[in-house]
């Protein structure tokens, strides 16, 4: 397992990501595949703010959809090359996430969950609602397929799926970057606790409001991406339901790990996508699977075999302390007065 | 080094802490005693900065620090360590420990996204410090262990550990000995003494007398939030106020 590790094991993935478009023949695996990889980018986003640094944002997928419709509105109702519109997608998400992650961080644990719930679905309700903007339940039709360079336009399932498939290797280092450096034990130690941490000097708000700002630019890339893959767009990219899908993508996988919201995220649609013939009953399975999950293997798939990985480890230094550890314990004098605790 | 004035804080119309003056001094073991609920913890917060004084000031070395945040508190040189310390259970104690010296880095996001060789710099020394801390208090032997692993009493030396790698002036321990035996007890106490040694100044609160009186160069007792008593050990010990509030007669003249 060890040599499974670290660059090679990476490098591995990269490979199977790389040849999956020559294993399967089906051109709909490979949508499947791309759809997963979109919100695959999406959820590293928000286990960056929710697994990283302990904030769970309810309002995901609507910082999702608000990417996507830059791109939906800029490239059909005002012509804007895909590429500038793509790029906004990302910043534009983050302008609009400054203030409001700058007022609902002000809340803690709970209540920023709930606040952001509603964030959420006020998003979800400006998109449904501002017709004259977003085209409202109609959605944005016919949004051009992204040009690739020299004229070849990425139209074809294949050349979509590498598309997707290189801005998810791309996210997905630089998410690693980020969390092994000192700013990803920085989000660590707010998690861990914010008492401690502040008391430690790092500035709460600061870097509570950085780490946001970088969850919803994935997330509104993302929503970039997806725009020019399904090339359709409805309010119902912003409904909570996404939020909550890329949540448990997070759990099963193994929250506050890289590896696991992406094996999370590209597993649960090959489940969901087994399960077909069970209809609506597949609810019947996820759910108890759901619930097994939290109670047993509340880590995450990854997240347990770290945690497994770090209790050996532990293990043998302690093994190798064992000599200066031994030391007697005398618990015989007394300490009398006022020992209230 | 610390100087309190005329501090209040009130939490509705509870005063937690009423009109105390007082001051830490440089290089000793300034130790803060009284019953439960007496206000020492709120009296720790208000000068780290987690509750803002209802009024009063706070100086250190001469510069005002009453309304400052508790991470420019931190990046002054007041450390802290809580009564109980919360330590990601699943990582090794040094992983636990090199974020504190996060304060004295300037590394961003930039600097990560290029892989500065700044970043790569203060990481080494966050590491350096976290060893140094952890040598400090005599847990080098512990680095690689889960921090869910570890003893009560290494969890309080974890804790010191971390207050030290911030590079304080000011070290604030709330119940450094609360939840250990008697012989840890007295461990935790040499080691006390060593930060001092090393020129630290330290802010102590603790419930066990033997350890605050062999200890502590000064001593303040609150009781409701008031200031009851201030002095030496031996003065402390021979307060009739301080007897009926707190320590009883046994110790009187102990």
């Amino acid at each position: 397992m060890k040599y499974l590790e670290g660059r090679i094991g990476w490098t591995l993935l990269v490979l199977a990501g790389l040849v999956f478009p020559f294993v399967t023949g089906n051109d709909y695996h490979l949508t499947v595949m791309s759809t997963a990889y979109i919100f695959a980018l999406a959820t590293l986003g928000l286990n960056l703010i929710t697994g990283y640094t302990g904030q769970f944002n309810l309002a995901h997928s609507g910082f999702m959809a608000l990417g996507a419709y830059v791109v939906g509105i800029l490239t059909v109702d005002h012509q804007v090359p895909f590429w500038v519109a793509f790029a906004l997608s990302g910043v534009i998400t983050a302008v609009v996430g400054l203030p409001l992650g700058f007022v609902s961080l002000r809340l803690k644990g709970h209540y920023f969950s709930i606040f952001t719930l509603c964030v959420g679905y006020i998003m979800f309700l400006v998109i449904e609602k501002w017709e004259s903007l977003t085209h409202g339940t109609v959605g944005i039709i016919g949004i051009p397929a992204p040009t690739g360079f020299g004229g070849y336009v990425f139209d074809q399932p294949r050349a979509l799926y590498y598309l997707v498939f290189a801005f998810l290797v791309v996210g997905a280092f630089v998410m690693h970057r980020i969390v092994t450096s000192l700013l990803g034990r920085t989000f660590m130690a707010i998690r861990n606790s914010d008492e401690l941490a502040e008391s430690l000097g790092i500035n709460l708000a600061r870097n509570k409001l950085l780490s946001f700002l970088l969850s919803v630019f994935y997330a509104g890339l993302a929503g970039g991406l997806y725009a020019g893959f399904v090339r359709f767009l409805g309010p119902d990219l912003a409904g909570t339901h996404h939020t909550f899908e890329m949540t448990t993508f997070m759990l099963i996988g193994g929250i506050g790990t890289i590896l696991g919201p992406l094996l999370g995220a590209i597993g649960m649609p090959w489940l969901s996508q087994h399960l077909q013939f069970l209809q609506e009953y597949r609810y019947v399975v996820f759910g108890p699977l759901i619930i097994l999950l939290v109670i047993f293997v509340p880590n995450g798939i990854v997240g347990s075999y770290l945690a497994w990985k770090a209790r050996r480890a532990s293990n043998e230094a302690k093994k190798l302390a064992a000599p200066k550890a031994a030391q007697p314990v005398n618990t015989t004098a007394p300490q009398g007065g006022a020992t209230h605790a | 080094m610390l100087k309190i004035e005329n501090l209040s804080k009130r939490f509705g119309g509870l005063a937690a802490v009423n009109e105390v003056s007082t001051s830490i001094e440089k290089g000793k073991i300034n130790a803060i005693i009284g019953p439960n609920g007496a206000g020492k913890t709120t009296f720790f917060n208000l000068i780290s900065g987690v509750h803002k004084p209802t009024s009063g000031r706070i100086t250190l070395d001469g510069t005002d620090v009453t309304h400052l945040r508790t991470d420019e508190v931190a990046k002054l040189g007041v450390s802290r360590t809580f009564q109980t310390t919360a330590l990601f259970d699943n990582a090794s104690v040094l992983d636990n420990l090199i974020v504190g010296h996060r304060l004295r880095t300037r590394s961003g996001l930039w600097d990560v996204l290029i892989g500065s060789s700044r970043l790569k710099t203060e990481e080494k020394v966050c590491r350096e410090k976290a060893r140094d801390a952890l040598d400090f208090v005599g847990l080098s032997h512990m680095a690689n262990r889960m921090a869910g692993d570890i003893s009560q009493e290494e969890r309080k030396r974890v804790a010191f550990a971390l207050a030290l790698s911030t590079d304080p002036k000011v070290v604030l321990l709330d119940e450094p000995a609360g939840g250990v035996n008697p012989d840890e007890t007295a461990g935790l106490a040499e080691l006390i003494r060593k930060m001092v040694k090393h020129g630290l100044t330290v802010g102590l609160i603790e419930h066990k007398m033997n350890m605050i009186m062999s200890l502590a160069d000064k001593i303040m007792v609150l009781n409701y939030g008031e200031k009851i008593a201030e002095g030496t050990p031996a003065e402390i010990r021979a307060n009739p106020a301080v007897i009926d509030a707190y320590l009883g007669s046994e110790h009187a003249d102990a």
